[in-house]
């Protein structure tokens, strides 16, 4: 019995030898990226400390009382900087899309809906959101179209609005025009619309396409989001310059920092995670 | 000959000065299984999108059922879901589940509901034995399978045409029985077929006429044993031969 049936794999000695020369190798690569890791950050440490100024720097960028004392002004500004992203980003994937799904139109009849989509996203991804800010936060109130006061935010969120949907229209664009003909041709065969068609079978597959790039100016939302503090609206970004002002140190704006960055990391974690995914389906070499 | 269908009355079609189809007229009676060769090129893949309006002709007339779809004022994505097409690389659509691929149709352009949608769904897929496959994406499928998921989405909202274009031409030999075995079955049934083929010898066997396409022009129709047994035209015994070589 033993004879005809054969025993489950036991590695060789060849075998056995070359994984433990993997294993001498790895261990010795890994001691060398430690060591010289540390090498690098006491180097750096020490000629921090050592610079002339460091004492005050340290003082006035990275004080703990200060940092205590702006903590619940800054986190409440930066809860609203958390409520102009979700309500902004929300408006981006609407408008976005509307302006990419007017700028692949075809045909004749469109061509003032398609030159008015090709016009606005040429005026608003070469004008900095600085200045588009300043003229929808300041120029359209001016104009006294209500009775009552809309907040700064509000303004903020609009601006923010107005230029990502830009950046996002032209990135959809992009995952439109990159959706095969053949899964136009085989829709539209079925005798699905055209705005079926778009809706049900290329958008999907576009967006599919192009998340990475639809996540990377999300990132850069988040921060951007900060930018409405030049109106006057309290966020974190304001609310630190105000932290700053009364008690004649930096430290507020660290803080504010520190806390746009932990927002902004898990998105950026996600987006290269997903890019990888995506990459190695795609290199997997299936057309489907 | 039964009743017809489709027909195609001096069709015209060029792209950019390049002459495709040039006054082609073509008949498909009801429950008939119509075959279509000729070499690449000669304008086949071209009649079949004229015929449903997926490219607009030049010249000529279309009848389907007695309606003149080639006229202007007719809604074209009605008409074509009165055709079913199945293309040379499937088309499925990969986002959607093999189900969501087949009642895709049913539900937006027929108005089914989802239940009733899914239930013809499910009752094409297990004829085709791929019920398992339901909820997975067609990447997981074989060509063979997909073309099968293909063709039943095609048929799957009872087309009064079928027009195949090319189908088995992108498939392992290994699959092609599979497919064919499946266009028989629906030809036996009495769906009415057109079929762009470079299969000599599924066209002799299932389908009732064989129509020889070159250069834009039909050269010569006929049974199969008339056109494959004694051709009469010189076009057509050359491309024969170099089939049979």
């Amino acid at each position: 019995m033993t004879d005809n049936v054969r025993d489950a794999w036991r590695p060789s000695e060849i075998e056995l030898g070359r994984r433990a020369f993997r294993r001498r190798q790895t261990g010795r690569s890994v001691a060398i990226a430690v060591a010289s890791t540390v090498v690098f950050a006491v180097i750096v440490w020490i000629t921090l400390i050592n610079t002339p100024g460091w004492s005050t720097v340290q003082q006035s960028f990275f004080d703990p009382a200060t940092w205590a004392k702006a903590w619940p002004r800054v986190f409440g500004g930066f809860l609203l900087n958390i409520k102009v992203l979700v309500v902004a980003a929300a408006g981006v994937a609407v408008f976005g899309t509307l302006l990419a799904a007017l700028r692949t139109t075809r045909g004749p009849v469109f061509f003032p809906l398609r030159a008015l989509a090709a016009g606005y996203t040429d005026l608003f991804r070469g004008l900095p959101l600085i200045i588009v800010l300043y003229l929808v936060g300041f120029g359209i109130p001016g104009l006294r179209l209500t009775q009552t006061r809309i907040p700064a935010e509000v303004w903020g969120t609009i601006a923010l609005i107005l230029t990502y949907s830009a950046y996002v229209a032209e990135v959809i664009r992009a995952g439109i025009e990159a959706v095969h003909p053949s899964q136009v041709l085989a829709s539209r065969a079925l005798g699905l619309s055209r705005v079926a068609t778009l809706r049900l079978v290329v958008l999907p597959q576009a967006i599919r396409k192009v998340t990475p790039a639809l996540m990377n100016d999300f990132i850069s939302m988040q921060k951007d989001v900060g930018l409405i503090s030049v109106l006057g609206a309290i966020d974190a970004v304001r609310a630190a310059q105000i932290e700053t002002a009364t008690a004649f140190d930096f430290t507020p704006y660290v803080l504010a920092g520190v806390l746009f960055v932990l927002l902004a990391l898990p998105m950026i974690r996600l987006t290269d995670w997903y890019s990888a995914r995506l990459r190695r389906r795609e290199q997997m070499g299936g057309l489907s | 000959m039964s009743r017809i269908v489709l027909r195609g009355e001096n069709l015209w079609k060029s792209f950019d000065r390049r002459e495709v189809l040039r006054g082609i007229d073509i008949e498909l009676g009801s429950h008939e299984v119509v075959a279509l060769i000729g070499s690449s090129g000669s304008g086949k893949s071209t009649l079949l999108r004229c015929l449903n309006l997926l490219e607009p002709i030049d010249d000529g007339r279309i009848l389907l059922n007695d309606d003149d779809i080639s006229d202007p004022r007719v809604k074209v994505d009605a008409v074509r879901a009165r055709f079913g097409v199945v293309f040379q690389a499937y088309n499925l659509f990969p986002h959607l589940t093999v189900l969501q691929n087949i009642t895709i149709a049913l539900r937006t352009v027929h108005r089914l509901g989802r239940s009733d949608a899914d239930a013809e769904g499910m009752r094409l897929l297990e004829r085709i034995g791929l019920a398992d496959k339901a909820r997975v994406h067609p990447d997981r499928l074989s060509g063979g399978q997909q073309q099968r998921a293909a063709i039943v989405r095609a048929v799957a909202s009872k087309p009064e045409v079928l027009l195949l274009d090319e189908i088995t031409s992108a498939l392992d030999p290994e699959l092609v029985g599979e497919v064919l075995a499946l266009v028989r079955e629906l030809g036996n049934e009495g769906t009415t077929i057109l079929m762009a083929t470079h299969e000599m010898a599924f066209a002799r066997e299932v389908a009732d006429r064989v129509l020889f396409l070159d250069a834009g022009v039909i050269v010569e129709q006929g049974t199969p044993a008339q056109l494959f047994g004694a051709p009469k035209e010189a076009r057509t015994r050359d491309f024969l031969r170099r089939f049979a070589a």
